[in-house]
């Protein structure tokens, strides 16, 4: 190992690439190893019927950070929408209800409701920009040396600072009344605070979807309305699938000089002395590297690819408890024509279409998911992209990409019989809303929280590496003790959505983990 | 592992030995160890200490918390555990160890006895049970407890391997300190290891808890001729401290049971720096401690040799009679070195070798309380340390 020998990144997937591309543009041999034949991760559009195609995992761009895109040139790297500034249509019993941002747009309405309903997304758009700020920053280390004094020693620049004066700073800029709301909301069920202010059923289901989609909380869990909060941004539809965004970052990585390498599966790492000095790839090919860069899950590396012995046992153990199962499966389905959705004028079908139509309904959703069982009525989000994106399906053919919720990985029957007949309940909430969808089927999958493990290797298949939830946010992301990027071992470094500020495809965790890589930041 | 059984009916539980532990205790004092009730003392403090340092004394071990690791990556396992490296500690030996938290802080003290190829016993001051399975997560092993299923006695002093020369062990003089070696015992295994908690010649057997009191009565047949007698927890107590032994809960916090961090030591704060072997490869708290040599340690054990003959007990310890530096954790009277003895955590860089420190003492006579300073000299080495402990082959005496 010297410090000419490459940086090492094991994983392709967005944030990996986005980690490679700032590596390599600052200088640094880049080597990324991908163990699928294509790079993106769980960010790639796959055919999954012939001449159909639809992003594998995240179907919808909300949180990518900005800075990447403009730091990276991704417009110029092939990166275009399809649609932007989606509305939400909440499918119901009755009318449709079409959110758009603060407004109401359609639906059985009280002008009341229109009113607390501006003001609930206003406010959890205010905090959600609040979150959104620390994206983009390492968490401030809390360890032995922390002290209310050093709190308050901002420094200049606040890139370099270790402490978490900048996240307070912007906390007071919230005002008294947002800071005492949030304080008073930020750990609650999302259904108490829906319930205390507004009374349409259905608009309170649309809401509470924010706050469990992606997650094993349902809306009477205790921080669903805090997992409502990472979703505050327009949804979006990257031309030609979540692939795109992957593609145009690995041109940027390439163009930077990053050597990518598909098909080469690590097998773990080497470790020489207290330090990893390079992986060992399935093949049996050794790489040394100056620093290893796992893209990977949290667990994947620390308890697979570098093995816990190298690690101290609280720690392993903080891992091994990281709470990493997954609760929500896929839905893909070729269609051969556009199904009418009841109710739903022709030009709203293109939206972002959700089922969930009252606070019961979700909650009534969750409640198998504890003893490990699927919803038999889902939750679900539905796009369909090809109306937008015509080159995802053959002429007048359509894809259509759901969310399943609830679809727990530890499935007690397991998803050998589990997964067809959750693709069936899936296909029969569909048919409430859709009756003649069934005729239109030409091909599904359903991908289950198992099969997004073994597709995208992140253990528990959780889209996310691992619930995004007080406990396991910023400093405590994903334990303690690697919270800042750097492993406890050297020359390790992590960068994936189980490291602040977590999944969505951001690509913030990438790029934060590269100053760290850098040495601008201490990890 | 066999759990105590009916434990909603009794919360303490009888040793093996009871039967006869308390047909001796002529003081009838008891208190817990654990699960157990133990012998305080059996007929008086200062007579049992002098037959232990002049003949023999057995004392009840079985209470003492004890772990069976077995398994292809048993000795990854206690390597990973413990400081010191248990790749040197050959089968039929025995080795003193501590292991620490990912913060470099002592959970406890204990011993390891390598039975055998992948089979290790690791005897702890505490219940380890928790910690030693959430260090497992990795490793191939596997972890029970096993306290309730050995029998334990200590068998300590000059005259103990007379006594096991007598009890028909063979060659019993030729076992090496912290050796250890199987015999046959009326049809059952008798494991006897050359260790002890004492400071002196002495041995600790280790039986199926079924054999418990017939051990006890072939050993008193053979020993009464050599001055044997029991002992309980008080006399252990002053012999320890003379050993210079340090005792959790006494002389450091167990890292898992401190709620403020400060309060924890680690290894090289409790003289323990011989114990910890960087070059071994990965072990739990290898970073912290690394971290703690580049930056320095925070505090130190002493051993202090205090003036006049007042019992040091949880005296503050001064630096120019001025500066609070410290506290006294164990102190005694030492009537083997003839001296006031102290064990005493101190800040650093206060405590180094011939340093001159300060107790502050108080005591009564007969409800007269006084207060004086007794100069404190920082001493090295045990305070008694007899040549007969590490002799090969052991005396008769």
């Amino acid at each position: 190992m010297t410090d000419t020998a490459p940086v090492v990144i094991v994983g392709g997937g967005h944030n990996g690439l986005v980690c490679a591309a700032y590596l390599a543009r600052a200088g640094r041999r880049v080597i990324v190893l991908e163990a699928a034949d294509q790079v993106g991760g769980a960010a790639v559009t796959r055919e999954f019927a012939p001449g159909f195609r639809v992003s594998s995992g995240a179907h919808l761009l909300y949180a990518l950070d900005p800075v990447v895109v403009r730091d990276l040139k991704l417009a110029s790297h092939g990166l275009g929408f399809a649609r932007s500034g989606l509305c939400t249509v909440s499918l119901g019993a009755g009318e449709p209800l079409v959110l758009n941002g603060t407004e109401v747009l359609a639906g059985e309405v009280s002008a009341a409701d229109r009113a607390a309903f501006g003001e609930y997304v206003a406010r959890q758009r205010r905090f959600g920009a609040l979150l959104a700020r620390q994206r983009g920053r390492i968490p401030a280390r809390l360890g032995a040396g922390f002290s209310v004094v050093r709190l308050f020693a901002l420094r200049a620049n606040n890139r370099t600072t270790e402490n978490p004066a900048p996240m307070l700073l912007d906390l007071l800029r919230l005002g008294r009344a947002d800071v005492r709301e949030l304080l008073r909301t930020g750990t609650m069920p999302i259904f108490d605070l829906l319930d205390d202010r507004l009374a349409n059923p259905q608009l309170k289901g649309a809401l509470a979807l924010d706050g469990v989609l992606g997650a094993k909380l349902g809306p009477r869990s205790g921080q669903s309305f805090f997992t409502s909060l990472q979703r505050a941004g327009a949804y979006a539809l990257p031309r030609g699938g979540m692939g795109t965004v992957t593609g145009a970052l690995a041109v940027a990585a390439r163009a930077a000089g990053a050597d990518i390498r598909v098909s080469s599966p690590v097998a773990r790492f080497a470790v020489r002395g207290d330090r990893v000095a390079g992986v060992v790839l399935e093949s049996g090919e050794e790489i040394a590297a100056s620093a290893v860069v796992s893209n990977a899950d949290p667990k994947t590396t620390f308890l697979q690819l570098l093995g816990a012995r190298h690690l101290d046992a609280e720690f392993a153990r903080r891992l091994l408890n990281f709470r990493s199962l997954g609760c929500a499966a896929k839905l893909h389905l070729a269609l051969d024509a556009l199904p009418d959705f009841r109710g739903v004028p022709a030009d709203r079908v293109g939206e972002r279409l959700i089922v969930a139509p009252d606070l019961a309904y979700v909650e009534s959703a969750f409640n198998p998911a504890k003893y490990r069982e699927f919803s038999p009525a889902p939750v679900l989000e539905i796009t369909i992209p090809s109306l937008h994106d015509p080159g995802l399906a053959p002429r007048g053919k359509h894809v259509l990409s759901a969310v399943v919720q609830y679809a727990p990985y530890d499935l007690a029957a397991g998803w050998e019989s589990g997964r067809h007949a959750l693709e069936k309940a899936t296909l029969d909430v569909l048919a409430r809303y859709a009756p003649a969808i069934r005729e239109r089927v030409i091909a599904a999958q359903l991908l289950t929280p198992v099969d997004l493990e073994r597709e995208f290797r992140i253990t528990g298949g959780h889209w996310h590496h691992g619930e995004l939830a007080l406990d396991q946010y910023m400093m405590l992301r994903p334990v303690p003790g690697a919270a800042r990027y750097a492993a406890p071992i050297g020359g390790l470094f992590l960068c994936g959505a189980g490291s602040h500020p977590g999944g969505g495809v951001m690509g913030s965790a990438g790029r934060n983990a590269a100053r760290v890589v850098l040495g601008e930041v201490r990890g | 592992m066999s759990i105590p059984r009916e434990h909603y009916l009794q919360a303490v539980f009888p040793t093996p030995f009871h039967a006869r532990t308390a047909a001796a205790n002529t003081l009838n004092v008891w208190h817990r160890w654990r699960d157990y009730t133990v012998a305080d003392a059996y007929f008086d403090v200062a007579l049992e200490y002098t037959a232990l340092r002049n003949a023999c004394t057995v004392f009840d071990l079985s209470p003492m918390t004890k772990h069976r690791i077995t398994g292809p990556d048993a000795l990854a396992f206690m390597n990973r555990l413990v400081t010191r490296d248990v790749a040197k500690l050959k089968p039929g030996r025995v080795g003193y160890a501590v292991w620490c938290d990912d913060a470099g802080q002592v959970v406890d003290d204990g011993t390891i006895f390598h039975l055998r190829d992948h089979v290790y016993r690791l005897c702890s001051q505490e219940r380890q049970l928790d910690w030693l399975l959430g260090s497992a997560l990795g490793f191939d092993v596997s972890i029970v407890e096993e306290t309730h299923d050995v029998a334990a006695l200590a068998l300590q002093g000059p005259t103990s391997c007379a006594v096991l020369k007598r009890l028909g062990l063979a060659e019993i003089e030729t076992l090496a300190p912290f050796g250890m070696r199987s015999y046959g015992f009326e049809a059952c295994e008798l494991l006897v290891s050359r260790t002890g908690f004492t400071g002196d010649l002495g041995y600790e057997l280790w039986i199926d808890p079924e054999q418990a009191t017939r051990l006890w009565d072939r050993l008193f047949d053979v020993g009464q001729v050599v001055g044997l007698k029991p002992m309980g927890t008080l006399a252990l107590e002053m012999s320890r401290i003379e050993a210079g032994f340090i005792q959790a809960g006494v002389d450091f916090l167990p890292a898992d049971r401190a709620i403020r961090a400060e309060r924890t030591r680690s290894p090289f704060e409790l003289d323990l720096e011989w114990l910890v072997d960087f070059g071994k490869g990965p072990f739990t708290g290898r970073r912290a401690l690394l971290e703690e040599k580049a930056r320095g340690s925070r505090h130190r054990l002493v051993k202090l040799d205090v003036e006049g003959n007042k019992p040091a007990k949880d005296a503050f310890i001064y630096d120019r009679r001025r500066r609070n530096v410290g506290v006294v954790t164990s102190a005694m009277w030492s009537p083997a070195a003839k001296a006031n003895i102290a064990l005493a955590s101190v800040q650093m860089p206060f405590g180094a070798p011939g340093d001159e420190l300060w107790a502050e003492i108080y005591y009564q006579k007969e409800l007269k309380w006084s207060r004086f300073m007794a100069r404190c000299t920082v001493v090295e080495g045990a305070f008694f340390n007899p040549a007969r402990r590490r002799a090969q082959p052991a005396a008769d005496f």
